[in-house]
């Protein structure tokens, strides 16, 4: 396949940044996203230019490290995948193809296709844990958890961080994030007793960072790749409506 | 002693005459680990916060460290090189992680997973760290569900188990195909909850590329600030590397891309014994690789073999689709040569039968490179419903991969690198020939000898961090109390911020024709091909003059674009690719001094006529540690004795 990039570059976060036009050859469909871009790459380094930065690390979909807008949607066009997990057998001989970092100003960018995601940790920081000190453990099966219960605060877990859901968020909202970890956390027997707190402290540390607040739009659902549902906003939304009211 | 190559020189190997301590107390098996601690020197907690710590890596082993040392009080400083400490290569174990909890009350004890791991391991693993291991093992389960990490559960709301490979009762804790990741997120919380108390403070993208030594023991770490090129020093009174492991030597692996050995080595260089660097994992069950472009390979669990059933045709060269190939000609040649654990034998044995079974031409796929993996039984038995619900995410992944769906097709898998039993040498309380630098998880050489059984891995790293090495670390630091504290003005410093500055400098400045992963892809085709698998003296002769070639080559003609000064991903990986060609040596020289088979090292000229690993447990019942000597090549060699005091080492069947 020989296909058109149109690649944001940009230096550092002080300097502005364009899109680049750039052609590949010789991309074959086997060819992960990431795997086409270091074809680019090396050819940019053997030309003597600067290659392009982008994020990644495990290229299986689960350390949330890469991420990237392809032709405007975060992690690419086919749902539930991250960008290193998508293949390049779903672009077109003669495509073009538009790639930019994701935007939001809570996630400045570093360089390139890099972004700074920091503001995530600060909101686990904030109160995203259970509170167990190593060694006071009690007996692992001495709490019985329902298995629905289990399977749903594992479907929360399944998280991995990237902010995709914030890309796409035309407020740039961290909701999808932050109730995904709050719905873990706070449906096991074990999160109660910092249920309110942790709801509270961990919103408050959205606010603060500038997340913008959920409007319904959905986008978030639709570009996760661990296709986290929309129903645990509802959730942090009623969760967080009982803390308050406390 | 001399080393011949089979190309006609030799080298030259200093022996050291250096006395291994491992410090292992003595006694009882099942009371070593109690004894050992009621000895150990303890710090009253506001005593606690004099002590400085640096913890370099997040992964499991790491972030569990890091988090029960700042609970404990210590000022605990920690890097890693990615954009947040969640995202360490923990995070992609599938499978799940073993305890001896014998939930499923199928006879299952300390003592048979110790004696299991030791087996599994092939007896080149110490007796008494083995069995602390097994012990501890319950308590990270319990750890882990009181963090919240979501295990799967029965429908009573117990936790549920599933067996791995090597072993027959069913002790491995599994969530989903996601159990590293949910284990790590236990972890990282537990950390940032630390971080919030102010007890550690955390630096991503920042990678380790020296740690500094003042009057022999381990002081501090010198850095680089991955987004501004900036070269910073930190000092400490103990260091703990838990950077993991090594596998991306072979450049394609089940590693994480950034996964590298810069930490470790650059402690090697500094005085660290390296241990057993020739043991290192081929995983059975992988996605072959698809083309030239290649830039890693990806893991199918494990857990699949429950279920799935490895087979290839017993035509050679038969090109049919499998679902055409009738059940009379098609060879399960797991279940045929291993009835008592078929599909499940260890992974050194499925591997090396895969690569039999492509090497003598039964192989399949576009270029006869993969073995069929087979769920189409498992699916009539126990319905579409179950298979979703243990595989569902596994079988997605591999259709995003590969374009066919495992609902269809069987899968096709071949081996890949994955894991690697060697590391630097810890002694019982995980500290390296250096005193202050403490080794854990992947990155030493202790508890799986010459091969890891399944689910072990994640065992290993939090039995490390959560509880040993807060205990062992108090025992270094408690005579340090009274002791002048070091800050980063010692010239050990500045001399070691030099050193750093001016490797970065020749690499930059060498402005060769091609790019570092050219290099790092040419180096790890000459170790899969020669230093992987099966080895032979002849390969391991070729693959040491091959690398020294290929080194200078390096330093030579390398193109590193842009500078220091900014983010720079090639300069990140030229550095770790030139500690790769130094370590891919002292691997291969390794491997030609190991005249034996054992565990994932299998030497061609020594197996039983039916090519199982054969074992010379009179001459090799040793850890082969290597010193550097001021140079590449000219390493110094030194012998842990291994002593088997509970069990006897006997010929590993799987038969
Ligand atoms: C795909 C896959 C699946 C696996 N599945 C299982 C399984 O099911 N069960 C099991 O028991 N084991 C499994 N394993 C093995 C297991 O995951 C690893 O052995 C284990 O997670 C290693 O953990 P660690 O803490 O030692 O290192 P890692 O998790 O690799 O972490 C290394 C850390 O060190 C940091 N680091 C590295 N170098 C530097 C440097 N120079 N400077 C600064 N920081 C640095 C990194 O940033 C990272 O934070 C699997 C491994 C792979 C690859
Ligand atoms: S909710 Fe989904 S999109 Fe958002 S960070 Fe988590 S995995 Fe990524
Ligand atoms: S690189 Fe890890 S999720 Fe894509």
């Amino acid at each position: 396949m020989k296909l058109k990039l149109k690649i944001w570059r940009q230096k550092n976060s002080s300097s502005p940044g364009q899109f680049v036009d750039y052609t590949v050859d010789n991309i074959s469909p086997d060819m992960s996203f990431l795997e086409m871009l270091d074809v680019l790459n090396e050819r940019l380094i053997e030309e003597g230019k600067d290659p392009v930065a982008f994020d990644h690390d495990c290229r299986e979909g689960i350390c949330g490290t890469c991420g990237m807008m392809i032709n405007g949607v975060a992690h690419g066009p086919l749902p539930g995948t991250t960008t290193c997990q998508l293949h390049m057998r779903h672009f077109k001989d003669g495509d073009t193809i538009v790639i930019e970092p994701f935007r939001a100003d809570t996630f400045p960018v570093i360089k390139d296709l890099i972004v700074n995601r920091n503001a995530f940790d600060r909101i686990i920081k904030a109160g995203g844990y259970i509170s167990v000190n190593t060694g006071s453990a009690p007996e692992a099966n001495s709490t019985r958890v329902a298995k629905s219960i289990a399977d749903t605060a594992f479907e929360a877990a399944a998280c991995i961080g990237c902010g995709a859901c914030v890309a796409q968020c035309p407020n740039a909202s961290a909701s999808l994030f932050v109730a995904a970890k709050i719905a873990h956390l706070n449906i096991l027997p074990h999160g109660q007793p910092e249920r309110r707190q942790r709801t509270i402290q961990m919103i408050n540390q959205m606010i603060e960072e500038g997340f913008g607040s959920c409007s319904n739009f959905r986008e978030c659902e639709a570009v996760c790749p661990k296709e986290i549902s929309v129903d645990f906003i509802a959730f942090l939304n009623k969760e967080f409506i009982k803390s308050i009211w406390k | 002693m001399e080393i011949k190559l089979t190309t006609g020189s030799s080298l030259e190997i200093e022996e050291s005459n250096y006395k291994f301590d491992a410090r292992v107390p003595d006694g009882p098996l099942e009371k070593r680990w109690k004894n050992k601690k009621d000895q150990l020197e303890l710090i009253a907690p506001p005593n606690r916060r004099n002590f400085r710590v640096i913890v370099v890596g997040t992964g499991l082993a790491g972030a569990s460290a890091a988090a029960t040392l700042g609970q404990l009080g210590y000022r605990v400083t920690v890097f890693c090189y990615q954009d947040s400490p969640r995202r360490a290569h923990s995070i992609a174990a599938q499978g799940g992680i073993n305890a001896a909890k014998n939930y499923q009350n199928d006879n299952d004890s300390t003592w048979r997973l110790f004696y299991e791991t030791i087996k599994g391991g092939d007896y080149r693993a110490r007796e008494s760290n083995v069995y602390r291991l097994a012990e501890l093992s319950v308590n990270i389960i319990d750890q882990a569900v009181a963090q919240g990490v979501p295990f799967a559960r029965d429908y009573a709301g117990y936790l549920d188990n599933r067996s791995f490979g090597g072993v027959r009762v069913a002790r491995t804790f599994y969530a989903k195909g996601q159990t590293g990741q949910q284990l790590l997120l236990g972890a990282y919380q537990a950390l940032m909850r630390q971080v919030d108390k102010g007890n550690v403070t955390i630096y991503p993208r920042h990678e380790m590329l020296d740690v500094v030594l003042i009057d022999g023991k381990a002081r501090g770490v010198v850095v680089r600030d991955l987004v501004t090129g900036e070269i910073k020093s930190f000092a400490a009174e103990a260091v703990i590397l838990a950077t993991g492991g090594y596998s991306n030597v072979y450049y394609l692996s089940t590693n994480a891309k950034g996964s590298n050995a810069t930490a470790i080595w650059r402690a090697h260089k500094k005085g660290a014994a390296f241990a057993n660097p020739c043991f290192t994992q081929i995983h059975p069950t992988c996605i072959p690789p698809s083309g030239e472009y290649q830039s890693k390979l990806t893991l199918m669990s494990e857990s699949l073999r429950n279920d799935g059933r490895i087979w290839v045709p017993k035509k050679k060269g038969d090109k049919r689709n499998p679902k055409e190939i009738p059940e009379n000609e098609r060879d399960y040649y797991l279940e045929r040569i291993y009835p008592a654990y078929g599909n499940l034998v260890p992974r050194d044995i499925a591997s090396r039968a895969a690569k039999r079974m492509c090497d003598a031409g039964y192989g399949v796929g576009p270029n006869g490179i993969g073995v069929y993996l087979d769920f189409s039984d498992a699916i009539k038995r126990l319905g579409k419903e179950v298979i979703e619900a243990r595989y569902g995410n596994l079988f997605d992944m591999y259709e995003k991969i590969t374009g066919d769906s495992p609902w269809e097709v069987p899968m096709k898998i071949y081996p890949a690198p994955h894991y690697t039993m060697g590391g630097l040498w810890v002694d019982y309380h995980l500290m390296s020939t250096i005193p202050g630098l403490f080794v854990i998880g992947e990155a030493n050489f202790s508890d799986h000898g010459a091969n890891r059984l399944g689910a072990s891995a994640l065992m290993q790293c939090l039995a490390d961090g959560y509880f040993i090495i807060p205990n062992t670390i108090a025992d270094y630091l408690a005579p340090m109390l009274t002791e002048k504290k070091v800050d980063t003005d010692h010239p050990e410093f500045k001399k070691s911020i030099e050193n750093v500055k001016s490797t970065i400098d020749r690499l930059l400045s060498t402005k060769g024709k091609y790019s570092v992963d050219h290099y790092h892809r040419t180096l790890g085709k000459i170790m899969w091909d020669k230093c992987g698998m099966s080895r032979n003296a002849k390969g391991l002769s070729e693959a040491i003059e091959e690398i020294k070639g290929l080194r200078e080559e390096y330093w030579n003609e390398v193109k590193v674009p842009g500078d220091n000064n900014e983010l720079n991903q090639s300069l990140e990986k030229a550095m770790r690719v030139a500690d790769f060609m130094e370590l891919a040596e002292l691997m291969c020289i390794d491997a030609l001094a190991r005249e034996e088979s054992c565990g994932g090292h299998f030497r061609e000229e020594f197996a039983t006529p039916e090519g199982e690993a054969l074992r010379n447990d009179e001459k090799f019942s040793f850890v082969s540690c290597w010193f550097w000597n001021g140079e590449v090549g000219k390493w110094a060699f030194a012998k842990e004795d291994l002593v088997f005091e509970f069990v006897k080492p006997t010929v590993r069947s799987y038969k």
